[in-house]
């Protein structure tokens, strides 16, 4: 096979064609290897590559492909992984400097999963600094471009594995997802992401921001992909005790097109205020194709929806203040070359080391735990998330999937956002709920607006009901689906005529 | 001093539960070991790392709950304490604040007025830190993780004891429930019992509280003793001076038998309690207190009861024996192999507890072998060795725990029974002591005595005491 | 209601979370934490009085380890990314109480 129609496949095709011998495990490796440093200059998706180490796991996994000891649809398949999951002897940063020279000694249970079905990792991507951010543009070690135009950002924080495997630099790849980082990034850059219900996928080796909100998810050029992934990424791991034990993973049976009578509802509060027009007709495009295919679609009144940003913030902050204490340059990561005793160490090395996102938002969770605003402000924010999950609760009483838009908007323009921090929160608005409720989030590419910007659609389902938003997912896909961007098509073109 | 004051005392008591692991990982908890040997990146606060509660932790806090008459928290939760040391990997310490496992308790202590209750605010659980080494050659701090997250529970009191005497009363009644329950060795000494001490003076009859202080780092019974005198003295003359007392913290150094306050500003004594995310809470059912009452322990009160009933002690022997879990396991153990228990006991209380008193020593670092004890019980009671040498042989045993038979073997203790040979030495004894002999005659019994004396002397203690007499009576006609 | 916050304020937050700010950062910092905490305050709108407070999103409780040893000595590892340190252990600035 060329180069070109290697990087056109889909993880789970390219996993039938290593199976069926038309493509070698190498091969694979070095089509997005040479993908990588093609488009690297331009979109600066990866934090870290490891060639060597891609190369060495390639003549590995081939041999246990070889010998059928790897079976499953992944094996041979280069992935990359978000830059705040650990693997072991491979530089982990979560675009920070204070992290910029720090070596896990251990790999993450994900990760762990996923090489255990013999993916081939190719390196780590960039994102907003510890996943604080919308566009990627708060890492430190400069922002990624979005693949579909160069002038405006991915989304984020996921937005280096978002652009990675839009661009053909890998197959699939991990994210994690605290208040949209899979999805929203998904929507801006054309690829299909999943959140899944909190607990599904093992924390153990993420480095946490929000622990009562994050989890790791796939990024993947369709649904297909994504239930695939989410097989081998769900495990009940001892070592997190938030791990929860599910019974049924076989997430690959959701994939039918049959959504008759399925009951999918439309919250009339996503539709109001704020939301770009061209993202409100794919909505509503959405929601027909749904209804022509014979599920039951209508729109209903979600409520609390504008409480869920504060919410996340108060709750969010305050974990990151606590979960980001570690970082003091004891006993890893940037200690300053300059400093007056203990306390002088601690707050130099964490002034110098953190970015500005994310000293604001440990100075927001300090103060928002601090003696005498706690009842105000913590405890107010977790009877807010009680009432956000009631709602959903309520709703899903009624429906079995909710649809909606990702993000209001398709990707806004580089350096618009940061200074006005209040307004990229509000780019959160349809995601974070999904957070604070821990249900499982998944957003499709639906086609793209008049500026060629990719649109994403948002299914919601309730806990555990992963299956049902696949499906729905699955039905919608046909329409649209994954298209590789223009600029990383000429990348592959300008490569094959040398 | 004119007026009459009360001190007011509560203590915050610390205890290093006897697991094998610590409380949110598997690396052992063993006391020592090279520097952060005992480690692993969720005690170490590696990044993406997380906690997994030890079960045996809230066993053993539940345990220590209902023997100290607490209500439980059947629904309790863990929390974060945020505060920066280099002790604490996180940076945060993973405690109770909000949902203590154990609440409103009490243990009941002997006063010189009668019994009293002292009351317990709260029992929680949570992990311990590392230890900072001072290097002083090149005037810096070495951390070591060893220590940290090993579980600890934190008992606090309320504010219930008048004295020193109480204080020390409640911390030994406290460690006998806890030794007896197997929830911790709690030694003073090496830190896996550590009580910190809440004091404030009152006039003598007032109703409010005055301003406490709390005082840190008292590694033994006489510091505290010496800690709470002290820092009454201070607060009283601060009082007579007529001036404020500051709530503050106070570190005790027990070399200069003073203290001074723990300040910085950059210590701002706010900790950002929050309920920890990475833990879901623990409920506890009605079956699981059940079955850890069921599984309780004998507690000292059993267990002096059934000294009684059992081996026929006396309640004063039963009282003194079980005043220490460590000294009735010998005994337990010493009878269990020699069948003596009379024997055993009286060896404990007279020759061990004189022995403790000798050389300063806790009845927990009595560290012979119970063989060794029994066997020396079978020498004397087969006479084999007479008490006086028993005696010896037992200091050698409480000091290298050697082996009573070997000992007597190599240094020729065994009592010298050959009649001929008593007789001989016994004549000559006589030979040598006319005027106790005529004494003897004139009706003076003590002089009787002094030639029995003589001749064990002669004899170096070897002889048989009876033998000894009967020839001495025999000879003298 | 608007939120003012001072430079006292800020200093107070600075020493709980260890962060030294420069004078734009502080200024910065002022503004920001008062626009984000009167936009918190819109949850005061929602009538929470019966709500219980939702630390965990799921009914998950009991999670146990055995207590059984398994990790052995990693020092090595453990020390690996230390920006210091000295005779196994990590090296701090002298820290005395």
């Amino acid at each position: 096979m060329t180069e070109k129609e290697i990087l056109s496949l889909t993880a789970v095709g390219l996993g039938k064609k290593i199976k069926s011998k038309e493509v070698t495990v190498l091969e694979a490796v070095k089509a997005v290897l040479g993908q990588i440093r093609s488009m690297e200059p331009d979109l600066n998706s990866f934090v870290t590559v490891d060639e060597a180490f891609a190369l060495s796991q390639a003549e590995a996994v081939q041999k246990k492909i070889d010998a059928g000891e790897l079976t499953g649809p992944l094996a041979g398949v280069p992935v990359a992984i978000k830059d705040n999951i650990c693997i072991k002897d491979m530089r982990t940063t979560c675009s920070s400097n204070i992290l910029s020279d720090f070596v896990p000694t251990y790999t993450a249970q994900a990760v762990e999963n996923l090489i255990e079905a013999g993916a081939i990792i190719i390196g780590k991507t960039n994102m907003d600094e510890f996943a604080m951010g919308s566009t990627t543009e708060t890492s430190a070690f400069g922002p990624t471009k979005n693949p579909w135009n160069l002038e405006y950002v991915p989304g984020g924080s996921s937005g280096g594995s978002c652009t990675a495997v839009a661009s053909g630099e890998c197959f699939y790849a991990l994210g994690s997802d605290t208040g949209g980082s899979i999805r929203q990034p998904a929507s801006y850059c054309g690829v299909t992401g999943l959140k899944p219900t909190y607990g599904t996928i093992s924390r153990y080796g993420l480095i946490a921001y929000g622990s009562s909100l994050d989890q790791i998810g796939p990024v993947a050029k369709d649904v297909t992909d994504c239930a695939a992934i989410l097989e081998v990424l769900a495990s009940h791991d001892k070592k997190d005790s938030t791990s929860v034990d599910r019974k049924d993973n076989h997430f690959m049976e959701a994939l039918t097109e049959d959504v008759k009578g399925l009951r999918v509802g439309i919250p009339a509060d996503y539709l109001g205020e704020g939301l770009n027009e061209e993202v409100k007709e794919a909505v509503l495009k959405a929601a027909k194709i749904l209804e022509e295919k014979g599920a039951v679609v209508e729109t209903f009144d979600l409520g609390r929806v504008k409480y869920a940003i504060p919410a996340y913030y108060v709750i969010a902050s305050a974990e990151a203040s606590s979960n980001l204490s570690r970082f003091d340059g004891v006993k890893y990561g940037y200690r300053a070359k300059e400093y007056e005793g203990l306390h002088g160490m601690y707050k130099k090395s964490r002034s110098e080391g953190f970015g500005a996102e994310v000293k604001r938002r440990i100075m927001l969770g300090s103060f928002v735990l601090s003696s005498g605003y706690y009842d105000a402000y913590y405890i107010k924010a977790l009877k807010t998330k009680a009432l956000i999950k009631k709602s959903f609760d309520e709703a899903f009483a009624k429906y079995d999937v909710i649809l909606g838009p990702t993000a209001p908007t398709t990707a806004p323009k580089l350096n618009e956002s940061l200074s006005d921090s209040l307004k990229m929160y509000l780019g959160d608005i349809y995601t974070i709920s999904v957070n604070l409720a821990g249900l499982p989030g998944l957003s499709i590419p639906f086609g793209t607006d008049h500026k060629g910007l990719p649109i994403g659609l948002q299914l919601i389902g309730d806990c555990f009901q992963e299956k049902s938003i696949l499906r729905a997912g699955y039905a919608l896909e046909g329409e649209h689906g994954y298209t590789m961007p223009e600029l990383a098509l000429k990348a592959i073109n300008g490569r094959e005529e040398k | 001093m004119s007026k009459q004051y009360e001190t007011v005392i509560g203590l915050e008591v610390h205890v290093e539960l006897a697991t094998k692991t610590k409380i949110f990982c598997s690396c052992s908890t063993e006391f020592g070991g090279a520097p952060n040997t005992h480690t692993c990146p969720v005690c170490t606060g590696m990044p993406g790392s997380l906690p997994v509660l030890n079960k045996q932790v809230v066993e053993y806090a539940l345990a220590v709950g209902l023997a100290a008459n607490c209500e439980i928290n059947q629904y309790c939760k863990f929390d974060r304490k945020n505060y920066f040391y280099p002790d604490n990997p996180q940076n945060y310490q993973i405690s109770q604040l909000y949902l203590p496992i154990c609440h409103d308790g009490y243990v009941e202590i002997d006063t010189p007025s009668g019994k009293k209750k002292i009351g317990i605010h709260e029992i929680h659980m949570e992990e311990d830190a590392g230890k900072l080494i001072h290097d002083e050659w090149e005037d810096c701090s070495l951390v070591d993780f060893n220590r940290s997250g090993v579980p600890l529970i934190e008992i606090v009191s309320e504010p219930d004891m008048r004295s020193g005497e109480e204080v020390i009363a409640y911390l030994e009644k406290l460690r006998l429930i806890i030794q007896y329950l197997g929830a911790s060795d709690c030694k003073l000494q090496e830190g896996s019992m550590r009580a910190d001490v809440n004091l404030s003076i009152r006039e003598a009859g007032a109703k409010e509280f005055g301003t406490r202080t709390e005082m840190k780092n008292l590694n033994s019974f006489k510091a505290i003793a010496r800690a709470i005198e002290g820092e009454k003295k201070r607060q009283i003359e601060l009082i007579e001076e007529g001036k404020l007392i500051t709530q503050e913290t106070r570190r005790w150094d027990d070399n200069k038998e003073s203290s001074y306050a723990m300040r910085s500003k950059e210590d701002a004594k706010d900790y950002r309690y929050f309920p920890d995310p990475d833990l879901p809470p623990v409920l506890i059912s009605d079956e699981w207190i059940s079955s850890i009452k069921e599984r309780q322990p004998e507690l000292r009160t059993e267990k002096m009861a059934r000294y009684q009933e059992d081996f026929s002690l006396s309640e004063y022997d039963a009282d003194i024996i079980t005043a220490s879990k460590h000294i009735a396991d010998i005994f337990e153990a010493v009878t269990e192999i020699c069948n003596k228990p009379k024997e055993a006991a009286n060896w404990l209380m007279v020759e061990g507890m004189r022995l403790l008193k000798e050389h300063e020593m806790e009845p927990e670092n009595m560290c012979f072998s119970p063989e060794n004890l029994a066997k020396l019980i079978q020498l004397v009671d087969n006479g084999t060795i007479n008490r006086t040498v028993g005696k010896e042989v037992f200091e050698r045993i409480f000091a290298d725990n050697v082996n009573p038979e070997q000992y007597v073997e190599e240094k020729g203790l065994k009592v010298v029974n050959d009649e001929g040979q008593l007789r001989e030495a016994i004549q000559g004894i006589i030979d040598a002591n006319p005027q106790s002999v005529e004494d003897y005659h004139n009706g003076k019994e003590k002089a009787m005595g002094f030639l029995v004396g003589q001749t064990m002397r002669a004899m170096k203690g070897k002889a048989d005491p009876a033998s000894v007499n009967r020839i001495v009576k025999e000879l003298l006609g | 209601m608007a939120h003012i916050i001072d430079d006292d304020m800020i200093e107070y937050v600075g020493i709980l979370a260890k962060l030294e700010l420069s004078e734009k950062e502080r200024e910065d910092a002022k503004k920001d934490m008062g626009r984000m905490l009167d936009y918190i305050d819109t949850l005061n709108e929602l009538d929470t009085d019966s709500v219980e407070p939702m630390s965990h999103v799921f009914p998950v409780h009991n999670v146990f380890r055995e207590d059984v040893v398994e990790n052995g000595d990693d020092r090595d590892n453990i020390l690996k990314n230390a920006p210091e340190k000295k005779d196994g252990a990590f090296k701090v600035p002298k820290t005395v109480e």
